[in-house]
């Protein structure tokens, strides 16, 4: 088993005329917190994107655990272990949180419709396992108290906590946040530091996307940072910070004059 | 002015609070409780061609001008099972369909060549089988289209429809536009007979086939099928992200959809005895919708309502025969812009041992 | 069949194919406009096409006084007369289609978009007292005043209780679209000149041959509906691309919220996207009387999906795909009649659709009024 769960190599994303990644290259270590930072615009997202197989390189490859993705439909990347939240939240806002981290957990069960008419005794156990994984989760990210509500009417924070118990629900080994962060305030985000590292206590392999400093940096093992499409640093949170082209492509280069 | 108005809340509020209170009263029944509710009300719908006997319910009940139960068989359970298979379709998995009366009419057609037509096989036989065929041409229709983004998996379900309709009115083998008569009744047995005059025994028959769908229907909606279908109809990209194989529930659903809808079509075709093109056109795919969206759609009971509503409100008010359509079009456009998540909406969780009317009226006073 | 007859024909069938294809693109446009700019099947515009015809109808009976006379005594005008009637009758088509779009859009479709005003209240109102009066009594004048009297204090309750802010789910859309297609249809079979029968409207141009291309007599009224809906096309395309309200159009296709936040006034641009979408109705409506004649309570119905048809097959929400779409579905349909027989004409122009969309999921053109949201 090697040391390297993804490999994103060299890989370029172009829309018409613009290009969204120019050969970025990201290598994710089993078991770290890999951060994932840079301007707004800088590709960050699209990486994601990318893995997930919501679109398809234009030029280099992606390997997970070894195996090629990119022609993989998205269903299927899902099933081989790669899960993520999204930047907006995207819940099933008619669900209940039990329900939608259900659909999570249902990724990998194989039970359909001639079970689900019959009620066999394959597909009762699989619906038991579902809906105990899900409360297990919820439980985890401590949001069991409000599992029979709508998604909908539910606060901010149970929404981005929900969204993680749903992707985790998915029995990953890749977990994917995006800015899970947005919107949270100073004890929130402590809160979210102590949640990450707990998840990768528990096995998950991390790969997060946020601009707030005090999360990233606090939590990630190492950064990426992107910017215009390209990979412009990489190392320990502490190197990364005082890196000048980091602090270049955050601040601007100061005029010549 | 202000005294119109507050008869206006007065009444809003008394809508919601029965309709709303019955939800909260049903949760806080116990499962005993449940069943023997649900017992009563499978009998006294059984019993349903006599209500027009009763004092008051009778009144409101009957529809003058024609024959009740008639309106009950070749109408509302048609139109209530119809608006359950459509439900599946449009409702839970959020496929736009418009062409659904082209699996009705597949099954009508099914039955009407097995028993008539071509050969000389009894009801029964054909029954299976038009629901089998059905669901094949819904398998047909759907895998090349369902990779269709909604609103044109619309028109292109609407010219199915119409292509049934068109095949069957110029192909001699399914009779052109004369049609297929002499279709055979369902078998008789004991006391019940099917024949020609009384509808009852084909409404026990519907009711049964209803309720059956119903069970089935209910046990899908709540596994993994039914979440997979709302996490479509709620978000497919997401879904998809989160392990759901889309393309293969939306099939599902099709499939099903054109199943309950070839039952439908193969209990009209056993009841009346004759069909041609014309009972399949365009406009009627636009009625099953409207029962699904009138009633409420993603939700069975709503789309039952829908149904009820749908075929038996024109009946009940034939009083003004010529100006029944007008009438209904002005309803529908009503019914959208005051309550357009219709009549029975779909709640989700706990908000159905809420009442909702509680937070409404907190909310408008 | 001898090479030069079937060269005939196949000439024929193009030059009708594009006549008939034109009307189909005309109506094509009103879909493919309301679609590209609000995002929603407006099923009702085959009724507004189909009071066109009517506008049409009275405008060449009533205001002209056209007599309606037979076959080989037609009342026919030439030169300036003739001109100027045929103005006055697409003016009424095009102001009637254009109005009762507009209409269409304030009653049925705005309230749900959260944003009711008073004049689809007004309109909601009287339609509730005119149904609720049917319930107790069956006689139109009757219903009328009943109606027009509890019409006001229906319409201030009715603003009250709209639901402000809040967007109704797209399938209600499509459903109070069929209630209102269904309402117009019926009303003018109630209550219009002709009630459900088929009429005639007076033919004042003589379908002269004008001129012979590879065999096939080109008639007058042939060339005068091309040249109709290029030039209409034409305008719009003008209009939505070099205007600053064409540019509020594109912008709101695009992406509603932020036109707004840019000052676009958006209830204005869908005010004149449902306008302009009448008009080109009202526009198909006349040079349909032109070439057919006719007219009827329900020829919406037919002409509608054909013209939806031809607004996907151009790739919904693309002016030049409604074009395109019209002309493909009409030969298409000449064609596929010439090879498999008229009764199956309608299964072979689904059938091109299915197959166009397997292969371009967007339509030939794709959708360009806005992007294509995946």
């Amino acid at each position: 088993m090697s040391d390297v769960l993804l490999e994103f190599s060299n890989v370029t994303m172009q829309f018409g005329g613009v290009t969204a990644l120019s050969e970025v290259t990201i290598d994710v270590h089993r078991g770290e917190i890999l951060g994932l930072i840079g301007p707004n615009g800088a590709g960050k997202t699209t990486c994601f994107n990318v893995i997930t197989g919501v679109y398809s390189p234009t030029s280099g490859g992606v390997l997970f655990d070894g195996k090629d993705i990119t022609k993989l439909k998205r269903f299927q990347i899902t099933r081989s272990g790669i899960a993520r939240t999204f930047q907006n939240i995207r819940l099933f806002s008619q669900m209940t949180a039990l329900e939608n981290v259900m659909v999570g957990a249902d990724t990998h069960k194989s039970s359909s419709v001639p079970g689900a008419l019959l009620r066999t005794k394959h597909q009762r156990h699989e619906e038991k396992e579902s809906r105990d994984r899900a409360m297990e989760l919820l439980t985890f990210m401590g949001i069991a108290d409000r599992y029979d509500s709508a998604a909908r009417n539910l606060p901010y924070g149970y929404q981005r906590r929900l969204e993680i118990a749903r992707a985790l629900a998915t029995d990953p080994q890749l977990l994917c946040l995006d800015e899970p962060a947005a919107g949270f305030n100073p004890a929130e985000k402590q809160e979210l530091n102590e949640l990450i590292l707990k998840i990768r206590a528990k096995g998950y392999t991390v790969l997060l996307i946020e601009h707030d400093m005090s999360v990233v940096m606090n939590v990630s093992d190492r950064v990426v940072v992107l910017d215009f499409g390209r990979k412009i640093a990489e190392g320990l949170p502490a190197q990364v910070q005082i890196n000048p082209d980091v602090v270049a492509a955050y601040l601007g280069v100061p005029d010549a004059s | 002015m202000s005294s119109l108005l507050s008869v206006f809340t007065k009444f809003k509020v008394f809508f919601l609070d029965t309709f709303g209170g019955l939800s909260e009263k049903w949760y806080s029944l116990t499962k005993n409780q449940r069943y023997s509710a649900w017992g009563l009300v499978i009998v006294a719908v059984y019993l349903a061609p006599w209500w027009p006997k009763l004092p008051v319910i009778g009144w409101i009940v009957n529809t003058p001008g024609t024959n009740f139960e008639s309106v009950l068989t070749d109408q509302v359970l048609i139109y209530v099972m119809v608006a359950l298979g459509l439900n599946v379709v449009v409702g839970l998995a959020g496929l736009l369909d418009l062409g659904y009366v082209g699996f009705y009419a597949v099954g009508a057609y099914v039955t009407a060549v097995m028993t008539s037509q071509h050969w000389n096989l009894p009801w029964l036989v054909a029954l299976p089988v038009a629901v089998i065929v059905s669901m094949l041409f819904g398998l047909v229709l759907g895998t090349p289209t369902l990779r269709l983004r909604g609103d044109y998996l619309a028109i292109v379900t609407l010219g199915f429809g119409e292509i049934i309709r068109l095949s069957a009115k110029n192909l001699e083998w399914l009779g052109a536009s004369r049609g297929i008569s002499k279709i055979k009744h369902p078998p008789s047995f004991g006391p019940i007979k099917f024949g020609v005059l009384d509808a009852k025994p084909y409404y026990f028959l519907a009711l049964t086939f209803v309720l059956i769908v119903m069970f089935f229907l209910h046990r899908l909606e709540n596994s993994r099928v039914g979440r997979a279908w709302t996490a479509v109809r709620e978000d497919e990209d997401a879904a998809e992200l989160m392990g759901v194989n889309t393309y293969k529930f939306k099939l599902w659903a099709f499939a099903i959809g054109a199943g309950v809808g070839g039952l439908a079509g193969a209990q009209y075709a056993g009841k009346v005895s004759f069909i041609s093109p014309d009972n399949f056109p365009l406009q009627l795919s636009i009625l099953f919708l409207a029962c699904v969206v009138l009633g409420g759609s993603g939700n069975m009971y709503g789309a039952i309502v829908g149904g009820v509503m749908v075929a038996w409100l024109p009946e009940r008010f034939r009083n003004f025969t010529d100006k029944r359509v007008l009438v209904f079009g002005i309803a529908l456009v009503l019914v959208m812009v005051f309550r357009p998540e219709g009549l029975l909406p779909r709640r989700v969780g706990a908000e159905r041992r809420k009442s909702k009317a509680i937070d409404e009226i907190g909310a408008s006073s | 069949m001898p090479d030069w007859l079937v060269i005939r024909t196949f000439w024929d069938l193009t030059v009708t194919g594009l006549a008939f294809g034109s009307i189909y693109s005309l109506i094509a446009l009103g879909y493919t406009l309301v679609y590209g700019v609000l995002r929603l099947i407006n099923f009702a515009h085959s009724e507004i096409f189909m009071v066109g015809t009517f506008g049409a109808l009275i405008a060449s009976t009533q205001v002209l006084q056209i007599p309606m006379l037979e076959s080989g005594n037609y009342p026919y005008r030439t030169g300036f007369t003739l001109i100027l009637f045929l103005l006055v009758i697409l003016i009424s088509a095009m102001l009637i289609s254009g109005l009762g779009a507009v209409a269409l859009e304030r009653v049925a479709y705005r309230p749900l978009r959260g944003n009711g005003e008073p004049f689809g209240a007004i309109v909601l109102a009287f339609l509730t007292a005119f149904v609720l009066s049917l319930l107790f009594v069956n006689n139109t004048k009757i219903n009328l005043v009943i109606a027009l009297v509890f019409t006001a204090p229906i319409s201030v309750g009715y603003l009250r209780i709209f639901r402000k802010g809040r967007q109704a789910p797209r399938l209600a859309f499509l459903i109070s679209a069929i209630g209102a297609s269904t309402a117009i249809a019926e009303a003018v079979a109630i209550w219009g000149p002709k009630g459900r029968e088929q009429y005639q409207t007076p033919r004042i141009l003589e379908k002269k041959t004008l001129f012979n291309l590879f065999g096939t007599d080109v008639r007058i009224d042939y060339v005068i509906v091309v040249a109709g809906a290029l030039l209409m096309m034409i305008s719009l395309t003008l209009f939505v691309n070099k205007t600053r309200l064409g540019r509020g159009v594109r912008a709101v296709a695009q992406d509603a919220e932020t036109a707004r936040i840019l000052g676009v006034n958006v209830d204005l641009v869908i005010l004149v996207t449902f306008a302009l979408g009448g008009v080109m109705a009202g526009g198909a409506a006349m040079l349909f009387t032109l070439v057919y004649d006719q007219s009827r309570f329900n020829i919406g119905f037919v002409l509608g999906v054909k013209g939806f048809t031809a607004a996907v097959l151009g790739g919904i929400g693309n002016l030049k795909g409604a074009l395109l779409g019209g002309f493909i579905l009409g030969l298409v349909e000449n064609y596929g009649s010439a090879i498999f027989g008229g009764q199956w004409k309608d299964v072979i122009a689904f059938m091109v659709l299915l197959i166009v969309l397997m292969f371009r999921p967007t339509g030939l053109l794709g959708e360009s009024l806005a992007r294509a949201r995946v």
